[in-house]
């Protein structure tokens, strides 16, 4: 029997496919996310939004928060640890807690190393702005992709070009000779062996979820048409006039993506969405993104 | 050729469906009642129990799915959530579910995702053993009368068969190895 291994990591990833993770900072939020059909929740101190808001250092939340979620649901329990901050994936680790996001959302602790998630026997899921950087992710021990977005905005523009970005550089690098593919590697920055498995399989190695700005139903509808396998909502659900409502909403707007006449039934009376954030007027500094690479 | 569907709702419906082509078989993906018309056979995937149950029951296909497994048309495969999702009994937990399957199942019975695990399994009816992957994976509490234990893992039940019905705690789509959605197409799904 063994645990751990990249198959029960990467396999569990696939579980979620299909599905909406929300971020909740309350044991009573992380029940109205699972009654409204989350597939799992991100436990949190603060939303994006409010870590936007209200500025400084951006770290791990309390344990004690953490387990108090985990005892709410019977969903599984996602939590974030800053880039490269692997003293935090040990806690949680030792939390038990169900999945680690190594997120550009807190504060990096390492400019330049990324977490080894080999080390662990709980998954990691990654941002990614472009096929380069999730294959450099995965190359780490990643078992799931998202897209960065621009996490706090519910402004779902990022989200689309890095999804449309990882798309387009899979589609080119499928059509190409295998003498090709080499070069190609060495452009991405990537391993080559992950660049032949996307040659050969027309996907990545693992699920690739979108993130980081996703607010209204149509938001995850138009996230879904874009090839990725299932949506993060962050601050978009609990920063809104209606969270349980719009919880629902977005969860059948995943799963019937392709039926417009569902998505207008569910996208109908939601009450005020998240303000948002164009994206320029956020200064250069002031994009998550840009965290990691 | 045997017309089978997945239950797509939610989870790794795909990993199912590529298996059962591979195979040969028509597969349609699953998310509303109308779906189900002229299958022989239905797959309930891996995924979050709790989702599923939820969504199948907003558009009517617990209803659908029932009616038609009694008509006698429809073999019904769950593996995971599917397998609590097709069970009578769920412990501990309030949660929509098709109910038509006389087991009882506990949800995370093996523990959280630090502790999911793959263990080569003994399965009665096939030769060799079968590499199983358990993720937060539930177990077989109770296996009514008419149902047959075909795998246990240290004594726990991971997987039941009544009639034109399997339960499995694991996912046998994750491995490559085909040997039980052969034996599914073969032997429980009709032409």
């Amino acid at each position: 029997m063994e645990k751990g291994t990249l198959r029960v990591k990467t396999g569990f990833a696939e579980m979620f496919k299909g599905g909406v993770i929300m971020d909740v900072t309350t044991p009573e939020q992380a029940k109205i996310a699972e009654e409204a059909g989350a597939v799992a929740v991100m436990a949190l101190e603060r939303v994006p939004a409010d870590i936007r808001a209200q500025g400084g250092v951006a770290r791990m939340s309390d344990p004690k928060v953490i387990k108090e979620i985990m005892a709410a649901v019977s969903i599984p329990v996602m939590a974030k640890v800053r880039i490269g901050h692997f003293a935090e994936a040990m806690i949680l680790e030792a939390l038990g807690v169900d999945f680690i996001d190594e997120s550009e959302v807190l504060t990096p602790a390492d400019e330049e190393h990324h977490i080894d998630k080999w080390a662990f026997k709980v998954p990691f899921v990654n941002g990614a702005r472009d096929l380069g950087e999730a294959l450099r992710r995965i190359a780490e021990g990643s078992a799931m992709i998202r897209t960065k977005g621009e996490a706090g905005t519910g402004n779902v523009v990022e989200a689309v070009r890095h999804a449309r970005s990882v798309m387009k550089a899979i589609r080119r690098i499928q059509g190409m000779r295998e003498d090709e593919l080499m070069a190609e590697a060495k452009n991405l920055q990537a391993p080559y062996e992950l660049v032949r498995y996307v040659h050969e399989h027309g996907r990545l190695p693992v699920v690739n979820f979108a993130a980081g700005g996703v607010a209204t139903p149509a938001d995850a509808a138009l996230m879904m048409h874009l090839g990725m396998d299932g949506v993060f909502v962050g601050s978009g659900i609990f920063k809104s006039g209606d969270p349980v409502r719009r919880a629902r909403a977005i969860v059948r707007a995943v799963t019937h993506y392709n039926d417009p006449e569902i998505l207008a039934e569910v996208s109908e009376d939601l009450g005020e969405p998240m303000v948002g954030i164009n994206l320029d007027e956020l200064g250069e500094e002031e994009r998550m993104a840009k965290r990691g690479w | 050729m045997k017309h089978v569907g997945v239950l797509a709702l939610q989870g790794d419906f795909r990993e199912h469906k590529l298996m059962l082509e591979r195979l040969g078989a028509r597969v349609r993906e699953v998310r509303l009642p109308e779906h189900l018309e002229g299958l022989g056979g239905l797959v309930v995937p891996g995924g979050e129990s709790t989702t599923i149950g939820k969504l199948a029951t907003e558009y009517g296909l617990d209803a659908a799915v029932r009616q038609a497994y009694e008509a006698g048309d429809l073999s019904i495969w769950g593996t995971c959530a599917g397998a609590i999702w097709i069970a009578r009994e769920i412990l501990d937990y309030q949660q929509p579910h098709l109910g038509l399957m006389d087991i009882a199942v506990r949800r995370n019975a093996f523990g959280r995702q630090v502790d999911s695990f793959e263990v080569d399994l003994e399965v009665e009816g096939l030769n060799a053993p079968f590499r199983a992957v358990f993720i937060r994976a539930p177990e077989i509490v109770r296996a009514g009368e008419g149902v047959r234990v075909r795998a246990r893992h240290e004594g726990r039940v991971v997987f039941a068969e009544q009639e034109r019905m399997w339960a499995m705690a694991f996912h046998p789509e994750l491995t490559g190895d085909d040997r039980l959605h052969r034996e599914f197409l073969a032997r429980l799904v009709a032409s």
